[in-house]
């Protein structure tokens, strides 16, 4: 076998005249965290959809462990884990019953499956919510049961596409940490996200999507290294003054980004700039030096920020 | 190299007849079922038996006094007996187009539970067959228990009347499969309203209460088209002893029932799931 879990070539699926992904080629290797980047609509889900065998191709190749998805869908499903975005938890049944009976739609035996909850319920921190109904659990209750779920086959692939959408910002580092503890054990992620900072905590390694196209790809570090300068530094002239100084500003950089509500200027050195700045006799209302990051490298590729 | 136990499972049916659609796991899609009816609303679960023993009791008791005997296959019968196999053949439609439309509609648009199965290594055949196959139990259930009230009554008239009970799961299955079919059609919660404004008329004009033959002519020709017509007329002969090639004819209605009802919801659940 080879060293990449799939691969794909020229990776196309059209929805009518809607080209959702567009020959697109990536590969996924073995242990690693694979991110896929963009905004919605980029066609993450849509990829993702092609590699879990629920949605088939009009052009390319794809691999998955070496199988076709579009001849062996079951066996291909066998290998992953899936956490969909939007929740499809059973919830006539309780967190027990719903890992027992998804390890059962596996084919997996009663014993294993039952050795295997308290394990699950442990990693998804849910022991005291083992016999509580779906329903009243929170939203990230909710994920971690689901990423528990995804784990009762041990796929060698776990799929999760926009794991952390619509959580509070605790929820998110406590699902964050679990995803981790996988990665350390040697699962391979594939991660769909429209939020830089998951995709900078969480991948290896991803592809920078839009509109079904892949932009870029590389390790996130390598990425800002390539597209984006060291540090960024944004500032507020107010929306009606802002497009009176973008001229000026533009010649004391290497680069900007207009944006409706600020100017962000890329720079190596952003605490000099601001400083260039004042000396020019302009005044921004508010300014912050920060480091290049995720979002940046998506403004250069497409002009457009990731959430909009 | 280590294979995961999931993988070994779903390898062993490469190269059997429809892989890519069905995984064999009907069985493990009826144990969702038992484990979610325990800790089910026990009232719909019971009035889809108490529903046709009022009935028998208001009209067969009620209409009963005043029409004590009907003519029906050259026999003269009990009211009540007469009217028996039509509320055994209606509780075993109503069981199943309960939990294939429904039930069916709340996890297909609501609760996304197909979603989770098909991201298994099932396909949408088991969840068609896995759902309808659970329709049918419950149509069965119901068969059993009223067979159960009414045979000691004295109201199932001939010994073929024990095959009353596949009749009903036939039937059962029928219903379910074409319950589902449509169902998997629906995007809306009035839409499914529509299936309901059907199966009244249907339960009244299909020869429940009174022979076809008092009907005008193309009034007959209707109702022997409606699906409870036939599943009436064949529980009804069995019952009765009234055996006839005609009741063959009456079971291949719902045998192509069956088929069609499959075909459809697959080709919707595939090109649901697997667009």
């Amino acid at each position: 076998m080879s060293e990449f879990l799939i691969s794909a070539r020229g990776l196309t699926k059209k929805f009518g005249d809607f080209v959702a992904v567009n020959g697109i080629d990536f590969d996924v290797r073995k242990g690693e965290s694979f991110g896929l980047l963009g905004p919605n609509g980029a066609g993450k889900s849509t990829t993702m959809r092609i590699i879990g065998a629920t949605s088939q191709r009009d052009a390319g190749t794809i691999t998955i462990l070496g199988k076709d998805p579009e001849k062996h869908g079951p066996q291909i499903r066998a290998h992953l884990g899936v956490v969909p975005q939007q929740d499809s938890l059973d919830m006539q049944l309780t967190v027990v019953e719903n890992l027992y009976i998804y390890g059962r739609y596996f084919g997996l035996p009663r014993k294993f499956v039952k050795g295997k909850i308290e394990e699950l319920l442990t990693f998804a921190q849910l022991e005291e919510k083992r016999d509580a109904k779906v329903e009243t659990l929170s939203g990230g209750m909710k994920r971690r049961l689901t990423i528990a779920r995804a784990l009762v086959s041990e796929p060698e692939i776990l799929m999760l596409d926009e794991p952390t959408t619509g959580l509070d910002p605790q929820a998110r580092h406590i699902l964050w940490d679990r995803l981790f503890r996988l990665k350390e054990q040697g699962v391979t992620l594939v991660i769909t996200t429209h939020f830089m900072d998951e995709a900078e905590q969480l991948c290896d390694r991803l592809i920078v999507m839009d509109k079904g196209n892949i932009m870029a790809e590389g390790s996130p570090a390598s990425l800002i290294k390539d597209y984006s300068t060291k540090e960024v530094l944004e500032v507020r002239f107010g929306s009606d003054r802002n497009q009176e100084v973008a001229d000026k500003l533009r010649s004391m950089c290497e680069r900007t980004e207009e944006l409706p509500d600020r100017i962000l200027m890329y720079t190596e050195d952003g605490e000099t700039l601001l400083e260039q700045i004042y000396a020019a006799d302009l005044h921004p209302k508010t300014s912050l030096v920060r480091r290049s990051s995720l979002e940046d490298v998506f403004l250069r590729l497409t002009g457009r920020t990731l959430i909009e | 190299m280590f294979i995961p136990m999931a993988v070994a499972i779903a390898e062993a049916r490469i190269g059997k007849r429809g892989e890519r659609f069905y995984s064999g796991r009907v069985p493990q899609l009826l144990e969702r079922g038992f484990i979610a009816f325990r800790s089910s609303t026990w009232m719909i679960v019971l009035s889809g038996f108490v529903e046709p023993v009022l009935y028998l009791l208001s009209f067969g008791y009620g209409i009963g006094k005043l029409l004590p005997t009907i003519e029906s296959g050259g026999h003269t019968i009990k009211y009540a007996a007469f009217i028996a196999p039509a509320l055994l053949a209606t509780s075993a439609m109503n069981g199943a187009i309960y939990d294939s439309t429904m039930n069916v509609f709340f996890k297909l648009n609501h609760d996304r539970i197909y979603h989770g199965m098909l991201a298994t290594s099932m396909g949408p055949l088991d969840v068609a067959l896995g759902e309808i196959g659970w329709a049918l139990l419950r149509g069965f259930s119901y068969a059993c228990a009223f067979m159960a009230v009414v045979a000691p009554l004295g109201l199932i008239e001939s010994i073929w009347g024990l095959l009353a009970i596949p009749a009903a799961v036939l039937i059962a299955f029928g219903f379910a499969s074409v319950g589902m079919a449509i169902t998997s059609y629906l995007t809306s919660f009035q839409q499914l309203e529509v299936i309901n404004i059907f199966l009244l008329p249907m339960f009244l004009f299909s020869g429940s209460f009174y022979p076809l033959s008092v009907f005008p002519q193309w009034l007959q020709f209707v109702a022997n088209l409606l699906p409870l017509t036939h599943a009436i007329n064949l529980v009804r002969g069995l019952c009765l002893g009234n055996l006839s090639f005609s009741l063959l004819g009456h079971a291949l209605y719902f045998v192509i029932m069956i088929i069609c009802g499959l075909f459809f919801t697959t080709k919707r659940l595939n090109a649901l799931f697997m667009k």
